[in-house]
């Protein structure tokens, strides 16, 4: 790390886009609006598996106000062709067919055609209008299910890959996968305790508040543009451009603000679709989508069947690991299976492990990130296993997980040795903490679980201009999901050695700033946060530079501190210090406006760890389960804003007890969603939730200035099997099955009692 | 459809509009008087990102109608501060970073306002039964009900 003695980095300065929060005037992707705007809305498939037969749309076109409809006719049919642009790789003729079916509809909600009219209540009464002619298939919504030989087909063509030799019959298993290290049978045959068991998740939104919005606007010059809420204004360009083949030159994506995406905005669904109907009817077409919409097409995250497999000594040495993972992707191939079978068990030092995984397609919604994807579902089994293991053992779970604990010089068993690891800190600070201590009541039980995320780098453009009276400017290029411009400034604040207020962060659109990959991969900090301190060291670099000029000395011989310019060494003459101010105001006598640049790909990221302490109290006539107390504890390198860092930690954590407990997608029979919206989709409120201690633990990364490693997802890695685990610990009944809900733990608890006569 | 004529006070001045019989509050306050600090997020009551006051009621706009309005009261996040002076929830909202994303804070600042209207010196617990129509999926509501808490005691001074 370069800086020490920080004097911003460190504090809790008010947000800079903080007043325009509060006070309502920020504007999120709904709240633009363009002259001669048009509404558009989506005709969807009501069915879970139909082909398209014929989509009339005369009746539609025929309605007064009615200015434009599109199907999958006015879009490219353009070739399978993979790339890594969002947060995961894409097949963008799978992106294509999801945002506007194409021959069949893979699940219910998928859109078949858009409508841009006048008003709102017209353009409800024209997709209304739109007659389309299905011919319903037999669906299949469960992963187990899909995996079946004689499981109804999604896609005609699919073989799965990773298999030796090719299979020559299709199914809907995209991909296979297997991570080893060691050998794993000769692992357990060492082992003298083995815990096996099967568990499973179900697919879980996002659920950001803000649902999608755009609007789009096209010119007959070819020129688009996109006011759109989004978590990377240039995969929303990369990706339009694609899809309608327009040259990327054309296209000009302006960052609204965005409520929420937590991976699930990485995607697009309205932008393209917005902007074929401008391009079709001249006007600017705004799409924003219901409540509904967003449950049922946009992304959740997969559900998942999980095997776990762990052996030990009697002395608490883990011998072998072993897991199975069976993702859902959606619709089309692409669930986090990848990830989530590298997590799995990235919080252990074993010799001998194997993690097997498929990503398998099946009816519903194409999945997309969501925090950390693919990672909870994994440790939610492998962290259940540990605690059922380390009671057999008769060990603390703590101690359990610290005598087999990853360190540096870890080999994970997907590849790399781990090095400025912070694992073992989060378990000692979880141990120490008063928390641990507490006595507990009565159907009270307390859960242990830690969690692993990677953490990423990645491509950042950033700019730093010094004003003409002594303030900057940060220009940066990705969205603010959770007050990263906080952060920003600050970095660039103690770099220039100028207090935070004097430094103005700004998100700019694809046309101002350089390329610069998505919010996503708790990247922005570590990456973008790079680019943003290259650029202001480079400003230093000409403020030094102008200071030698104005002194005639050699710029050697200045130094850079508390925002001034000093003269050092003998030879430099005694000058009163030069402040930023003073040689910004006589800039243009020294060479011009002064500022600096950096276009980086930023390597170095650090992984993040995380150990959670979780009390529950269990009602055993109801089923309910209440959080009495929940602290959280993470590695997160360095906090440049203590605050967001927390708010990260304890958002993480309620949306993983959501998860735990609430969450779910509800099928019926016709593969049709139960509980599309938020009064059948039970998120934590206020009243479900105790306060949440967030403690952060500071082991710095040595290749980022300031020592950062990113914070945004490693917290809702370990909730699901804290929750679980201490349900254990209170009434002594181990739920594999998430979410465990009342009636789930109710049934749980009435097995168990009718066992026991 | 013939449109209705509605007459009625926002943020203290009084309104004339025309609406839909079908058009909710909120979309006359977001699409017809461009007042966008009311979100919606579920249009259905469930989130509490439109909450408005309604003759002193805290309300979902989202849940009643445009027309439904002549003759009435109504205050929307955007009365909350005096001029460039924060309202007392505001600033502790800011100092306690309760917001991550902004998209549900007008509907909260809202909420807790009419809370503290109602009862100056609420207990945790009360206030979390009282915002509990109001989600958040950024914060876990910690730093929220932390902010209404020392707001609530500023007001008592």
């Amino acid at each position: 790390m370069a800086y020490e003695n920080l004097k911003v980095v460190g504090t809790r300065p008010i947000r800079p886009d903080g007043v325009d929060k509060v006070t309502g005037r920020a504007q999120f992707g709904a709240d633009m609006t363009m002259p001669g705007q048009l509404v558009g809305k989506m005709k969807r498939s009501p069915h879970a598996h139909a082909r398209i037969l014929r989509i009339d749309a005369t009746k539609a076109l025929a309605l007064p106000g009615v200015k434009a409809v599109v199907t999958a006719a006015d879009f490219p049919d353009i070739p399978d062709e993979m790339a890594f642009v969002g947060e995961g790789p894409m097949n963008f003729r799978d992106l294509s067919c999801n945002c506007m079916a194409r021959d069949k509809a893979l699940y219910e909600g998928h859109a078949v055609a858009a409508v841009a009219a006048t008003t709102a209540a017209i353009a409800d009464e024209a997709v209304a209008l739109i007659d389309i002619a299905y011919e319903v298939l037999p669906h299949v919504i469960d992963v187990e299910a899909a995996m079946a030989e004689d499981a109804p087909l999604l896609h005609p063509r699919m073989i799965t890959q990773g298999v030796q030799p090719a299979p020559t019959k299709p199914s809907n298993i995209a991909k296979k996968m297997v991570f080893a290290l060691g050998d794993i049978a000769q692992g357990f045959k060492d082992a003298e305790v083995i815990v096996q068991r099967k568990y499973t998740t179900k697919p879980v939104h996002q659920a950001y508040i803000e649902p999608h919005a755009c609007i789009a606007a096209a010119s007959s010059d070819g020129q688009a543009q996109i006011f759109s809420s989004s978590q990377g204004q240039f995969m929303i360009r990369a990706y339009v451009a694609k899809l309608l083949g327009i040259d990327i030159s054309n296209i000009r994506v302006t960052p609204a603000e965005i409520g929420g995406g937590f991976g699930g905005k990485t995607l697009v669904y309205l932008e393209p679709v917005a902007l074929a109907l401008s391009k079709k009817c001249g006007r600017p077409v705004k799409m924003v989508m219901s409540r509904e919409e967003v449950f049922k097409a946009s992304g959740p995250t997969s559900g998942g069947a999980v095997e776990v497999k762990i052996g030990a000594k009697k002395d608490g040495t883990i011998t072998a690991a072993e897991a199975t993972l069976k993702y859902q992707a959606g619709a089309f191939a692409g669930s986090p299976v990848g990830p989530g079978c590298m997590a799995a068990f990235a919080m252990y030092d074993l010799k001998n492990v194997t993690i097997t995984g498929y990503d398998v397609v099946s009816n519903r919604p194409k999945v997309a990130a969501y925090r950390a994807p693919g990672a909870p579902i994994s440790t939610f089994g492998v962290e259940s296993c540990i605690d059922e293991l380390a009671r057999k053992i008769g060990m603390d779970p703590i101690a359990f997980r610290a005598k087999n604990a990853a360190k540096n010089g870890t080999k994970a068993a997907y590849g790399p040795t781990f090095k400025d690891i912070g694992y073992v800190e989060t378990l000692e600070a979880a141990r120490k903490h008063p928390h641990y201590q507490q006595p507990l009541g009565k159907n009270q039980g307390r859960g242990v679980a830690s969690g692993f995320w990677f953490n990423i780098g990645g491509e950042s453009s950033a700019a730093v201009h010094i004003n003409e009276d002594g303030t900057a400017v940060v220009v940066e290029g990705c969205p603010d999901i959770g007050g990263s411009r906080a952060s920003m400034a600050m970095m660039a604040a103690e770099v220039l050695g100028l207090p935070i207020e004097r430094v103005r962060p700004v998100i700019a659109d694809t046309s101002s700033v350089g390329y610069s990959f998505l919010t996503g991969g708790s990247r922005v900090t570590f990456a973008t946060g790079m680019a943003v301190t290259q650029a202001a060291e480079q400003a230093v670099v000409e403020l030094r530079k102008r200071a030698a000029v104005t002194w005639d000395i050699p710029v050697d011989d200045i130094a850079w501190a508390d925002g001034k310019a000093h003269p050092i060494g003998a030879s430099a003459g005694k000058f009163p210090p030069l402040s930023l101010g003073e040689i910004a105001l006589k800039s243009a006598r020294t060479g011009g406006p002064i500022g600096g640049k950096a276009q980086i790909n930023a390597q170095g990221a650090a992984p993040g760890y995380g150990t959670h302490v979780c009390d529950v109290e269990v009602d055993l006539e109801t089923g309910h389960v209440t959080i009495l107390r929940y602290t959280a504890v993470q590695d997160v390198g360095r906090a440049i804003h203590p605050s967001y860092v927390e708010g990260q930690i304890q958002g993480g954590v309620a949306q993983g007890i959501g998860w735990a407990l609430n969450e779910e997608y509800i099928y019926d029979k016709d593969g049709r969603l139960e509980n599309a919206g938020f009064l059948d989709y039970r998120v934590p409120v206020c009243s479900d939730l105790p306060m949440i201690e967030a403690v952060v633990v500071e082991v710095p990364n040595p290749r980022h200035p300031f020592g950062v490693k990113g914070v945004g997802e490693v917290p809702i890695v370990p909730p699901m099997a804290a929750v679980a685990n201490a349900i254990y610990d209170a009434i002594g009944v181990r739920m594999p099955d998430l979410p465990i809900s009342p009636p789930r733990l109710r049934a749980a608890i009435d097995r168990r009692a009718e066992a026991a006569e | 459809m013939s449109q209705h004529h509605v007459s009625a006070t926002v943020n203290g001045e009084p309104v004339e509009f025309l609406c839909e019989p079908q058009e909710t509050l909120l979309d006359v306050l977001r699409d017809r008087l461009n007042l966008t600090g009311s979100k919606e997020g579920c249009g259905s009551g469930d989130c509490g990102a439109c909450s408005v006051v309604v003759d002193g009621r805290l309300m979902c706009s989202c849940l009643m109608l445009g027309a439904e309005a002549e003759g009435r009261a109504i205050e929307t996040i955007e009365s909350l501060a005096q001029g460039d002076r924060l309202h007392p929830l505001q600033q502790r909202f800011l100092e306690h970073a309760a917001l991550q994303c902004g998209f549900c804070t007008p509907g909260f600042l809202v909420a807790a306002k009419a809370l503290l209207d109602r009862n100056p010196n609420p207990t945790e617990s009360e206030a979390r039964y009282w915002l509990a129509g109001n989600l958040c999926r950024c914060t876990g509501y910690d730093k929220i009900i932390r902010a209404v808490m020392d707001a609530a005691a500023d007001l008592r001074k």
